[in-house]
């Protein structure tokens, strides 16, 4: 390492007086002063569009958008929680309003907050393209010869050699070529320059930002995502009629949906058994068999929280999970006329849940007229006496409480209904001896009868598992992804490497002597630049090593420590 | 069964009793911090006065000064790099350190390292018997991601020290800061140890919360560098106006690192931060992709990661335009802490959100850090 000097800043700013020498060390725009354009239509749009991509109005708009984004976190959002947002309109009735013409719900896909990001992305683009163009130009170009006063640059050297000014110019371009400096001989100097790869990296990152709006947007665009209860036996397809409910993005289309099918083999729960955590799930995952395409094989998988399975552009995630207990109905004759798992909704951590029985036909009274039956049904996993409320999430003691309807469903009236309530309107309560509603607790196995012959309902010794499984297609992850890396590569390029320039001067002195002048040029946040100008003019000496000095009395040693940090 | 549980409850038990011991240790350390700088402030220097005052700065002008550094052996003198200040930079020297050259100020100030040293192993050893104590990495919780990042702000500390980067100076800002977040951390956040609920499991979380952590304790430095920044800007300016500041004012900011050293700290610092900001987001984007069936859904905690990493996309933008530079650029450096401050505390403690697991129907567990 040489040794380094500090003397005071003379001149001011010293792009200035450096010219070409200064210039395009990147391609960031100038700034300039925001005169304002001679009239005419042409001249105000040139005067707006250079506004738009000047380094000023992206840094304006960036912090625009980080304040835009601010709302969407405080305010409910429709997309994101519809319930809350119901919830908040009923408690504000004045500021919802108000809240609603400002697209304060729907922040992020709101006017504002899309011009925004718009008008970002424009600047973006009218940016980039201008600074694309002007790198090609610099890498078919050479790196801008030495300036006249090389003492100006911010790191510079100086000695006297016996050696030749060509043999100097020599070995400093043999040096700075093999240091990977792009160098070439320009009269008595040679000029180099290194560190290209910061203004790629930062123009791939920027490229990159707009590849993954692109990609967000399409995915939004294309996106479907629906959900499926299934009960452990049963299976599912990927049509839209299997789905309990379907969401789509503007552009999908129902023949998007990926082919493909699966059964539910059987779900496992385990749960923390003791401790502050008590009834966490510890294990939670779901064991299918699914096959690709229409006619694909038939394969077997485990779906978990965190590994949805994979399948084409669709992916199907378990997202809930549930008990469904298997019930007989059977009628005054003691004939079967509903058996099955019937999947019950979770109210709670502890998978309380409630649900209802639909005995729809087949079902006759004890004068044998055609009736429908209702139940209504609550189950604990873990009953542990007392209140009505399940202790842990496994099936530990099991209990199913029933009151039972007759009387018309309604389910024919064509209005849709819910699967797990009962439209009491046109039902009748069945009456115990107290004429209250008729319910009763059942154990496994246990029977509730029905008053006057009416029938019977069984808990039977069974409880089937359920899982609730999301189906989720979005084209262009992948896009988003690659974007995604490509944008990190990028931005430790144009952060980690420093674009630097290096001049060596050798010409003869008056008096017959080589003198040897290096330079060299970074962006101000480059203090790697002067150590690697000592680094280079180090190994320069040895091959140009120094003659008797007519002595330079100008300078005397001192310790500073301001040229020493970091 | 039991046994891994009686031994997963003693190294429990030994993870607190290493973050209190640890939390002892910090406040002595604080205390001879503390004792560093009134030793310190007995010393006169005023370098920076004589580096801007007028008459000072002509008499300087005229012979340059030469730094020896590795000692040539060449018979000949060997060329020297010739350095000016560039885009019309203050040429100040940066301040002695709080121990303004006194050598007791000194001897107190490397205790007070010393100290700091062996909290960060204690502490450390905490973290690390309480990841045993889970078998799991330690950052399910609050709790957790605040005794883990304290040791890793430390540890960043004590390794920039350790390449004799000129940080001494920020031992009392760090362990005074360190202190108050321990201690919230053992009162209001702790969560005994327990394992993680299954969507905690994934190699995306380790990846994802660990950076996280690492670039918050990273920020963390950088935005004490930026504060001292404003600040002893202010002094210099003062200065060379030729105003006359304050005894305590120049007495503390006299002994800091110059202005321009500060903010080429903060800048290096969030400029290396930075990428990795960005990957941590893009790894928590593909851990709530797998998770919850999107990689992005404007989540508050989502939402403020990406304002953080817009509002610090600002601040190196800022860097780059001419007009925004200095005190503006550290503004917003300033500004973009404060959201990464309010991602990881407000964002847990006033808005509810996915983050906070009560509503994927897994069972509740609260205030997860990410
Ligand atoms: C989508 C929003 C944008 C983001 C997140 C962003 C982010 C960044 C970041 C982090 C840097 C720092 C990298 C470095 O210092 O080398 C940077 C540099 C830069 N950005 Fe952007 N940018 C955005 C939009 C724009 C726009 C609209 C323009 C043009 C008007 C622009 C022009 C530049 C330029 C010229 C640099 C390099 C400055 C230099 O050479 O140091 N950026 N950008």
């Amino acid at each position: 390492m040489s040794k380094t000097t500090t003397s005071a800043p003379e001149g001011q700013d010293n792009d200035q007086d450096l010219g070409a020498a200064g210039s395009q060390l990147s391609t960031a725009p100038r700034e300039e002063t925001a005169n304002l354009p001679a009239l005419g239509v042409v001249g105000w749009i040139r005067w707006f569009w250079r506004q738009l991509t000047s380094m000023r109005v992206a840094l304006l708009l960036l912090l625009l958008l980080s304040l835009a984004a601010i709302p969407g976190s405080l305010i409910p959002q429709t997309g994101i929680d519809a319930m809350k947002v119901e919830d908040f309109r009923e408690r504000h009735t004045t500021l919802a309003p108000v809240y609603d013409k400002l697209g304060l719900f729907n922040v992020y896909s709101s006017v504002w907050f899309s011009a925004i990001y718009i008008l970002l992305f424009v600047s973006l683009i009218g940016c980039i393209v201008p600074r694309t163009w002007q790198f090609v130009g610099q890498l078919r170009g050479r790196p801008p010869a030495a300036p006249k006063r090389l003492t100006r640059l911010p790191a510079h050297t100086t000695w006297r050699t016996g050696a030749k000014p060509e043999e100097v110019r020599e070995a400093a371009l043999e040096l700075l070529k093999k240091r990977r400096f792009r160098a070439h001989l320009a009269g008595d100097a040679v000029a180099a320059e290194k560190g290209y790869l910061r203004e790629v990296g930062n123009l791939a990152f920027h490229i990159a930002l707009i590849v993954m709006l692109i990609a967000f947007g399409w995915g939004q665009l294309f996106k479907s995502e629906g959900n499926k209860l299934v009960v452990e036996g049963d299976g599912f397809a990927n049509t839209l009629s299997q789905y309990d409910d379907f969401k789509s993005g503007s552009l999908f289309s129902n023949d998007d949906l990926e082919p493909f099918s699966f059964d539910l083999k059987n779900f496992t729960g385990t749960y923390e058994a003791s401790g502050p955590n008590r009834g966490t799930p510890r294990i939670y995952e779901a064991d299918l068999t699914y096959s690709a395409g229409a006619y694909g094989k038939e394969r077997s998988t485990t779906v978990k929280v965190n590994e949805p399975l994979e399948i084409g552009d669709a992916k199907v995630y378990l997202v809930s999970h549930g008990y469904a207990p298997v019930v007989t109905v059977r009628d005054g004759k003691g004939k079967i006329v509903y058996q099955d798992a019937v999947p019950l909704l979770p109210l709670d951590g502890n998978v309380t849940s409630s649900g209802v029985v639909k005995v729809m036909d087949g079902y006759k009274d004890a004068k044998g007229k055609s009736e429908q039956l209702g139940f209504n049904l609550f189950f604990l996993p873990t009953y542990g006496g007392g209140t009505m409320l399940s202790q842990f999430p496994a099936l530990v003691n099991p209990m199913l409480a029933v009151s039972a309807y007759h009387g018309d469903l309604g389910v024919d009236s064509g209005i849709p209904q819910s699967v797990y309530q009962l439209d009491k309107k046109h039902l009748k309560e069945f009456k115990d001896d107290k004429g209250e509603l008729l319910k009763k607790q059942l154990k496994p196995g246990d029977t509730l009868t029905l008053p006057n012959g009416a029938g019977s309902i069984t808990f039977e010794r069974e409880v089937r598992e359920w899982a609730g499984f999301q189906m989720v297609q979005e084209p262009g992850g992948g896009w988003a992804l690659g974007g995604a890396v490509i944008a990190i590569l990028g931005l430790s390029a144009s952060l980690f490497v420093q674009r630097r320039r290096v001049w060596v001067r050798a010409t003869e002195g008056p008096d017959g002597v080589t003198v040897v002048e290096m330079a060299g040029l970074g962006r101000s946040e480059s203090a790697k630049v002067p150590e690697e100008l000592g680094d280079l003019a180090e190994t320069l000496y040895d091959k140009a090593p120094g003659a008797p000095d007519a002595d330079d009395p100008s300078e005397s040693p001192v310790p500073a420590e301001g040229s020493e940090q970091q | 069964m039991t046994l891994a549980a009686a031994t997963n409850e003693n190294l429990a038990n030994l993870s607190n009793t290493l973050i209190y011991s640890a939390m002892a240790v910090y406040t002595v350390a604080f205390f001879a911090y503390i004792a560093e700088w009134l030793f310190g402030s007995r010393s006169k220097v005023a370098r920076t006065a004589a580096a801007l005052t007028p008459e000072k700065a002509a008499a300087k002008a005229g012979p340059a000064v030469t730094v020896k550094k590795a000692g040539g052996t060449a018979v000949l003198e060997r060329p020297r790099v010739t350095v000016r200040a560039q885009g019309g930079a203050r040429d100040v020297p940066d301040g002695p350190g709080a121990h303004g050259g006194s050598e007791k100020g000194d001897l107190y100030g490397r205790i007070a390292i010393s100290l700091t040293v062996l909290a960060f192993l204690l502490e450390f050893g905490g973290v690390l018997s309480r990841a045993l104590s889970v078998e799991r990495a330690p950052w399910g919780n609050m709790y957790e991601f605040n005794i883990t990042l304290t040791t890793v702000a430390v540890g960043t500390y004590l390794v920039l020290l350790a390449l004799k980067k000129n940080v001494r100076w920020i031992g009392l800002f760090l362990t005074t800061t360190v202190l108050l977040d321990l201690g919230l951390a053992v009162t209001v956040l702790y969560t005994a140890s327990d394992q993680l609920v299954p969507a905690l499991h994934s190699y995306w979380l380790y990846i994802h919360v660990s950076t996280a952590i690492f670039c918050g304790a990273v920020f963390y430095l950088a935005a004490v560098s930026t504060v001292i920044y404003l600040f002893r800007d202010s002094y210099e300016t003062k200065l060379a106006r030729g105003g006359q500041p304050g005894r305590f004012a120049s007495s503390v900011l006299e002994r800091l690192p110059a202005a321009a050293s500060l903010d080429k700290f903060s800048y290096r610092i969030n400029a290396a931060a930075f990428p990795l900001w960005t990957f941590t987001i893009v790894a928590g984007a593909i851990w709530a992709g797998d998770a919850w069936g999107r990689y992005w859904g404007w989540d508050p905690k989502e939402v403020w990661s990406f304002i953080t990493w817009v509002a610090y996309a600002c601040y190196l933008h800022a860097r780059a335009t001419a007009g925004w530079k200095g005190r503006k650029a550290a503004y917003l450096a300033l500004g973009a802490f404060a959201c990464w401050l309010f991602n990881y505390y407000g964002v847990n403690i006033f808005v509810s959100g996915k983050h906070s697991y009560a509503d994927v129907g897994l069972g509740a567990l609260q205030a997860v850090g990410f």
